[in-house]
Parts: C-alpha cells; sequence; structure tokens
C-alpha cells in the first residue's frame, strides 16, 4: 500500500481517488500509518481513505473474501465515473502488485472513455503509441496498423 | 464525502448497501448437494455499492462509494496492515 501511496498524486492527476480495504479495524489502519507506512512513504502519510471490512461483507460481495483465512485477497478494481467496473485484477497474498500496470490500465480506460468507443487499446498501449480504431475497414487489417512488437516497446 | 464518524470501543465496520447483491453462483449439476461455488463480480457490470468505516488524515470517518459516482476510483483489497507485501 505504501507504492500505491507515493503514486496517489500521479493518480490525482488523471482525476482517480483511491480507497484501500481490509479486514483491520480503523484503529489498526491508524497504527499501521504511525509506525510502519509513514516510514516507508516520501510524504509520511497515507492520502487516501483505508477503508475496514471486519467480516469480509464488502469482500465476499467483491468475490475476493478468503473466508477460510479471514481475509481478503489481493483485489484491484478500476471503477469508472457511472460506477462501473471496468477491470479487477486478483492475486493470492505473497505475491505484490505493479501499481503502474493499474495506472497504465486507467490511462487506456480513460482513452476509450474519451473516445466514446470508436478507440481501442492494442496489446502494451501506452499513452503516446497508436490506437486502433475498429471498424469493417479494420477487420482481418489488424497486421496492417498494428505489428506485434509494438506490444513490448 | 466521508463524514466524520464517532468511534466507541466497538470494532466499527462496513458492509453493502442498496440494493442486495445477487451473487451469481455455479451448481454443479452433476453433484446434487455439492456447496455452491460464487463467482467473481463482472466487468462491464455495476460495481456494488458499500459503506465502511475508514482512517483518513487522522480522523475515522464513514465512506460510501456511491459517494465517487463521477470519479474513477481505484479499489485496493489487500490481506492485512503489518503484513510483508
Amino acid at each position: 500500500m505504501s507504492a500505491v501511496a507515493e503514486k496517489f498524486s500521479d493518480f490525482q492527476k488523471l482525476g482517480v481517488e483511491i480507497l484501500s480495504m481490509s479486514v483491520d479495524s480503523v484503529f489498526v489502519h491508524k497504527m499501521w500509518v504511525d509506525h510502519e507506512l509513514s516510514k516507508m512513504v516520501k510524504k509520511k502519510k497515507v492520502p487516501f481513505p483505508m477503508l475496514s471490512d471486519a467480516g469480509g461483507k464488502v469482500g465476499t460481495i467483491y468475490g475476493i473474501y478468503d473466508e477460510d483465512a479471514g481475509v481478503e485477497t489481493r483485489g484491484r478494481f478500476i471503477i469508472d465515473p457511472d460506477g462501473i467496473v471496468q477491470g479487477f485484477e486478483v492475486l493470492t497474498p505473497p505475491v505484490g502488485r505493479n501499481i503502474n500496470e493499474s495506472f497504465r490500465q486507467v490511462q487506456a480506460f480513460q482513452l476509450v472513455r474519451a473516445s466514446k468507443g470508436t478507440e481501442a487499446t492494442p496489446s502494451g498501449w501506452k499513452p503516446g503509441k497508436k490506437t486502433l480504431k475498429p471498424g469493417p475497414n479494420l477487420v482481418g487489417n489488424v497486421w496492417k496498423e498494428w505489428k506485434t512488437e509494438m506490444a513490448f516497446d | 464525502m466521508g463524514e466524520e464518524i464517532k468511534v466507541g470501543c466497538a470494532r466499527p465496520t462496513g458492509g453493502p448497501v442498496g440494493e442486495s447483491v445477487e451473487l451469481e453462483t455455479e451448481t454443479d449439476m452433476k453433484a446434487p448437494g455439492k456447496e455452491e461455488s460464487k463467482t467473481m463480480i463482472k466487468v462491464g457490470r455495476k460495481a456494488p455499492d458499500f459503506v465502511a468505516p475508514a482512517y483518513h488524515q487522522g480522523k475515522f470517518v464513514s465512506v460510501k462509494l456511491s459517494d465517487y459516482l463521477g470519479k474513477w476510483v481505484l479499489l485496493c483489497f489487500y490481506p492485512g496492515d503489518f503484513t510483508f507485501v
């Protein structure tokens, strides 16, 4: 979560709000910020609300609550301004996520939304890279417009 | 966004609000009596609304997801405070 806190101002520039959630109480959240996270983040604070889901009710409706362990798994959801889930990823506890990838995905969803669905972002798209305009003329012709290597540069 | 809440000795917690969320269930036709397994919510569908207490910049507040309509939201679940990753 310290990585998310560090990236927070970049998300704010895109108009993205961040909410974190675990089964810990708000009291434990405070202690974690005071005693550990504040030492890990340059600005020495966690800028987003840290929500408490003791009992896992919210995690359950999102399908990421592990009842056996009594904790939420690492689920990250991108929700658009209409309240629609545009994407999510879920990992088991031992592997951390890549906040830069979530950031890239938000940028891609924002571009698609701004284009009212006329543009799509191919694999590995980053801001400034080519988008594709789906339509009858593109069918069977993606190979002319987009090369597989472009996914990796 | 985020009204301050009074906290007592009980541990405040959150839960779903609004329409009840119908979790899609899969039943294995071949195994009657088998426990139903819950499936994930789906992309392209509404994010279930909820309200939950939160710690935010030195205060305890109440956060409701639907208050964020009109903005992009990144909702991050994680296993626990003071864990290692």
